[in-house]
Order: C-alpha cells, then structure tokens, then sequence
C-alpha cells in the first residue's frame, strides 16, 4: 500500500521536476543518457575489466608489463596493482614498518578526538573533550618518538600521513590564530588592527606557494649554520599563517553581521569585552562563518598538495614518484584518480559535516 | 677604541670561520647519518623503489660515501629536493652533498659556491618528437612548441640553441620530468627535451617507442655529477674520492663480489686502494689522509660495487632505461670516465 502512495508520489515529483514540457523532457532524456554512459564508461575502466592483484591470466602483476592493459592494448581497463603495490607508501610514506602500529594508532584516536568537538550528544563528551585536548601532545609523541619510543624523523613520513598532518594541524592551529586575528583587526586599539590589517592583507597577498618557498629556502639562510629547522615543520608554519588569514576574514564575515545594538545592550548589562566577545558576539559569528570556514578549509586541505614543490612526500607527491619509476610509469590515470578519491572522501565529509551543523544551528536566515 | 676595534675583528674572524668552515666530516660523524640531497624521482638516478627504498646510480654516490666515512652504505638519510629548491638547501647546510643529476657549470661551481667533485655520468641534451611529425632533424624545428622543465640548464640550452640557428619556438613550462612527459604524451607539445638518458628512458616506458624519434642532434655538454659547499676542501675530498674508488675499481676489475679476493692482488694501487698496503712506513693506510679508516674503498666496493656494477643495475642495456655506457665507458673502453691515480 505505502509503495503504492510512494511510487506516486515519486511520479507526480519527476512529472513536475523532469518532464514539465518537452525541453525539460529533452534535457532529462539526454542527461540521463549522458550520465549512463559516463558512469558506464567508468565502470568498465574501474571496475569491470580493471586488473586488481592479477591479470587475465591470472599472473600475479609485479610490473607494469604485467597489467592486461599493456598486453592486449584497447581491450582492458584500470590497472590498480600500482596502488596495491604502493600502498604502504601512500598512506605512511617511508615510515618504518616495525613503527607503523604507532600512525595506525594515531589515525584510530583521531576520530574520537574530533568527536566531542563535531557533534554535542556523545556519551562521555566531558571526558572526550580532555582527550582532544591531549591528542595534540599524543599524536606528537606517538608520531615522531621520545622517551621508551624510538624518533622517527619527519623525513620518513609521508603519503596521507603528511597530507593529514599538515591539514588537520594546520587548520586545527588556524583557528585561534584566526580568531584573535579577526577580533585584532576591529579592535578600536589602533596599533593592534593595524598589525592585523598588514599580516592579513600580506599572507592574502601571496600565493601559498610562495610562503612555502619563503619558509623552505629563505628561512635557512638567515638562520646560523646548523639551525634548520625541520622541513615539514616549516611547511607547517607556512600552512598555518595562510590558513589563519583567510579564516580570519571568514570569521570577520561572521563578526560584522552582529548588529551593533547587541553589543551595546551587552554592555550596557555591565558585561566586559571579553564577556561579551565570548558569550553573544563570537557564538553567533562563527555560527554565521560556518560555510566560509569549511570552504577556505577544504581549499587548504587540497593545498597541501603544494608541498610537493619544497620536496615533501605528500599523497600526490608518493604518486608522482611511483610514476616516475620505470617498474610503474605511465599509469596516470590510475594514480591520480586513486589520489582524487582519497581526497574526495575528506573533502566531501568536511562538505558534508557544515551541511549538518548549518541544519542544527539553523544559520540560514531565511527559512 | 682601536683595541675594540681590533678585538670586534678577531671576533668577527672567529665567528666568520666557524661557521663557514665547520668540519662537514665531525657533523656528519656527530650526527651518525649521511644527509643527502637527492632527486624527488627520476628513475635509474633517484628513486624510491616499491619498497621505499631509494635506488638509482646518484643514489649510490651517497651509498659510497656513507660506506666510506661509517662503514655502512646505509647510514644515508635521503633529503628529496626538486630542480628550485636543491642548491639552498644545500647552501644552508641542510644536506651534507648533493647527488641529483645536477649539470656542473661555471656558475654553479663558482658563484653559487657550490663545489662539484666529479662526474658521474656524462649526459647531454636531446630532442624527441613523434614520428608521425616527418622531422628528422632539430633544425627542422622552428615555430615548434617545446616542453621543458622550469630552472633547468636544458631550459638555457634550449633558448641557446634556437636562437643560434636563428629559429623560434613557444615553451610549455612544466614542473618536473615526469610531468613533461605527460604533457608530451598527451600531446600537449611538439617537442619534449631533456637530457639524452631522460628521453631514452621515457620512450622505453610508451606503449610503442618506435612512434617517437630521438634526434640526432645532441645540443649540451651535460656533465652531471654530485656537489658539496664551498669552504670544505676535505669533505669535498672524501666525496670526490668516494667516486673515484668505485670508477677505479672497474677499471682494476675489482666487484662487491670478488673484492674479498682481490685483497690479495699482486697490483699495487689494488692494494693500496683496499687498504692493504701501507702509506711508506707508517704503518697505517691510505685512509689517514682523508681522515678515514683505511678499509673505507674496500666497503664502498663491497656494499654499493664499482661504477660498473652501479650503472648496470640501475640504467644500463639490462634495465628498462636501456642506455649504452657510450662516453660513460672507461677511457680505456672508448669512454671519457676517467679517474686520477689512486696513490
């Protein structure tokens, strides 16, 4: 009975959305056609007549001469052993195997650590939010070594363990620095909005690249003999100042759209700066940059690929040096569509995380 | 007041000096690791395998050099630098050498103050077009869009070439080798060129290498070798004579697999080069002068090979790459590989 009801619900909504008249009609006949051979298409290169461990003749494929595609040409598909073959590389880089329970474990804690902060109805959520507090120092320890863990140096890491790091680090630092930016810079102190304006509009003023070429290359020259700070922290920093700026104009969005009255009413109540900053003005702002932060967020995430220039190991990185090599060469697409999807399910997630707590937080206006 | 000043100059001096002229040896001995500027992947030069571990002829310079100052070719910490970033890093002292199929120029050598220490192989630029272009010479190639990589010599030799022989072309600016490739592939361009061995190897990797041709011309002297910092005349040594005992060892015959034999060779400089003999009466070896222990040739020979075997793993007929030692061969094979007297 309710199938019934549904399937002419769902009849009376595409009569309406699809087929309205008969260029609606057309555009719908064709788009679906459109997407039925793309996805098709895709399919059969991804999936169906795709080599995974073996190829068709069942040989175990350990060279690019191995994949089906290189012996019948035409006739075959994607040729994932590459990213099989690689896989420890793209997701920890040169990070040394007996070691590697420790990034596993890291990778594990991280969503717990992220929980408390995303959602606000999980068990234990006091509990979780000391946790997050500590997963920086955590992660540190577990990731580079210290007292009873032996060091392993940032050269090793590599793949998504870079790209991770240097996004959720650098958006995760951002994001005071942001704040304290944007606030700096419609503070009535003159000296304090000043510093802010120069730093913003400098950091938005370059290209990333160029602040990781600055951090990478110059930096070292002005610094003594023997002080060289590490490269991936550098990078780091560089992400962060870029990440910051662009966060702060974000967060200034938010800040400008609390009418004034507000903050008179608040202080007319007697409350402070602070108390009022922290309690009705920042709590609404950065409900209202939402979407702007997720957006520079995403962005940056992607920027990390950048790295690759001042000779990091990112995920891109790990699979342009597999193509490089002559035992792999030439399997661009598997590659680099292994490296899109990877960075479509984070960047998607994060898409879809601000989706969600724009709905809770009821931002939009207008309905 | 001419006293301080005299003492702010000996100052000065002192801190000048220190600086500059730091031991690379006692840092790198401190340290108990190599750091090694290499390639961010060019195969049979520098690479990272499937296993992750780096492998390529550049590579093994730095292997050398680890057997030679620690005993063990595998005291390396690889630092990947791409063609921009390569001669900071090193100038700042992030890496100890740098092992990246890096041309040696006047310019590099002396106002960049970079020091190179030999050549390990000897290479020079090409042009490769697809056949179905008709072109059979690169003077046939005006008007023609070239793919090249970015802060390059090839870059220079390109603009060189074309404007001594009065020709024009538009350049497609990529960032790495592999990248060129690509564009060349997707014929995003006419012309790819990069050094002779770079266009064998790609070729040997299309799905039908005869539908590109390499041309004839060979327009650059491309000597590549590894380069350490001005103002450290002994490490530079060390490094030198890291590669010179793996191109004497081929020339003697002696390999990783046979060295433990050839300890017993009746030709002197074999001796001396293993580190039998010793310096006149001194009872020590010929690792003294280098501040190193005198068995360091016979575990660079035993751990990473002569230059021969090097070559042959890595780029040579045996190997996908497939290049011939064509000027690589020793000078005694109709090469221009040639090493001082080990004595």
């Amino acid at each position: 009975m309710s199938s019934i009801v549904y399937s002419n619900k769902f009849l009376i909504w595409s009569k309406k959305n699809l087929f309205s008249s008969w260029i609606n009609t057309l555009l719908t006949v064709l788009s679906i056609y459109f997407i039925y051979e793309v996805s098709v298409f895709f399919l059969d290169w991804a999936v169906f007549k795709a080599d995974f461990l073996t190829n068709f003749r069942g040989e175990r494929i350990i060279d690019r001469t191995f994949c089906s595609k290189n012996i019948e040409p035409g006739s075959y598909g994607a040729c994932w052993a590459i990213i099989h073959v690689r896989f420890y590389q793209f997701m920890y880089g040169f990070y040394p195997a007996a070691e590697v329970w420790r990034v596993n474990l890291v990778f594990f804690l991280l969503p717990f650590a992220l929980v408390a902060i995303f959602f606000d109805k999980v068990p234990f959520r006091k509990y979780l939010l000391y946790f997050t507090l500590a997963f920086p120092f955590i992660a540190f320890y577990l990731l580079y070594g210290g007292p009873s863990l032996t060091t392993v140096g940032t050269n090793k890491w590599g793949g998504l363990l870079v790209t991770l790091f240097l996004g959720v680090t650098g958006i995760a630092l951002a994001f005071p620095l942001s704040i304290a930016l944007a606030l700096g810079r419609r503070s009535n102190m003159p000296i304090i909005s000043l510093l802010c304006v120069i730093f913003i509009e400098f950091i938005r003023g370059v290209p990333l690249i160029t602040l990781l070429f600055t951090a990478n290359v110059m930096l070292p020259l002005f610094l003594p003999d023997g002080v060289s700070p590490d490269n991936l922290l550098r990078a780091l920093v560089a992400v962060t100042l870029f990440q910051s700026a662009y966060m702060a104009e974000a967060i200034r969005g938010g800040l400008q759209a609390i009418p004034r009255g507000q903050i008179e009413a608040a202080r007319s109540m007697g409350l402070t700066y602070w108390q009022s900053t922290r309690k009705i003005v920042l709590p609404q702002a950065l409900r209202i940059s939402i979407p702007p932060i997720v957006n520079t967020s995403i962005g940056l995430f992607k920027d990390t690929s950048l790295v690759l220039i001042i000779g990091l190991f990112d995920l891109l990185g790990i699979g342009r040096a597999a193509l490089a090599d002559m035992t792999w060469t030439k399997l661009y697409y598997e590659v680099y569509v292994f490296v899109a999807i990877v960075f479509f399910i984070f960047c998607f997630a994060m898409s879809r995380y601000s989706l969600y707590l724009e709905k809770k937080l009821k931002t939009d206006n207008s309905s | 007041m001419r006293q301080l000043k005299s003492l702010l100059m000996a100052l000065t001096l002192v801190l000048f000096t220190s600086t500059s002229f730091a031991a690379t040896l006692d840092d790198v001995k401190a340290r108990g690791m190599l750091k090694c500027g290499s390639n961010t992947g060019l195969a049979g030069f520098g690479l990272p395998n499937d296993a992750g571990v780096w492998e390529g002829i550049d590579v093994d310079v730095c292997r050398a050099v680890a057997a030679a100052v620690f005993g063990d070719a595998t005291k390396v910490e690889f630092v990947p630098t791409t063609s921009k970033v390569r001669f900071t890093v090193l100038q700042s002292g992030e890496i100890d050498m740098l092992s990246r199929n890096t041309t040696w120029t006047l310019q590099r050598d002396v106002e960049l103050g970079l020091e190179f220490v030999g050549v390990n192989y000897y290479d020079g630029q090409g042009f490769m077009v697809p056949a179905s272009l008709g072109v059979s010479s690169a003077s046939e190639l005006d008007g023609a869009s070239v793919c090249i990589q970015v802060g390059t010599t090839t870059e220079m030799n390109l603009a060189d070439y074309f404007s001594a022989n009065g020709m024009s072309y538009e350049a497609v600016p990529v960032e790495t080798n592999s990248e060129a490739d690509a564009a060349y592939t997707a014929g995003r361009c006419d012309v790819y060129t990069t050094d002779a061995s770079g266009l064998y190897a790609s070729r040997a990797g299309y799905p039908d290498p005869s539908a590109h041709v390499v041309l004839p011309e060979i327009v650059s002297k491309e000597p590549l070798g590894p380069s350490v910092r001005h103002g450290d005349g002994a490490w530079a040594d060390i490094v030198r004579w890291s590669l010179n005992a793996m191109i004497i060892a081929e020339e003697k015959g002696i390999t990783s697999s046979n060295v433990d034999e050839m300890k017993n060779s009746k030709d002197p400089e074999v001796l001396r080069l293993l580190g039998v003999a010793q310096v006149g009466d001194t009872g020590a070896g010929y690792g003294q002068w280098l501040g190193l222990s005198d068995d360091w040739a016979y575990q660079i020979i035993k751990q990473v090979g002569n230059y021969s075997e090097s070559f042959e793993k890595h780029i040579g007929p045996n190997t996908p790459i497939n290049i011939q030692r064509g000027l690589n061969a020793l000078y005694k094979d109709g090469g221009i590989l040639y090493a001082p007297p080990f004595r």
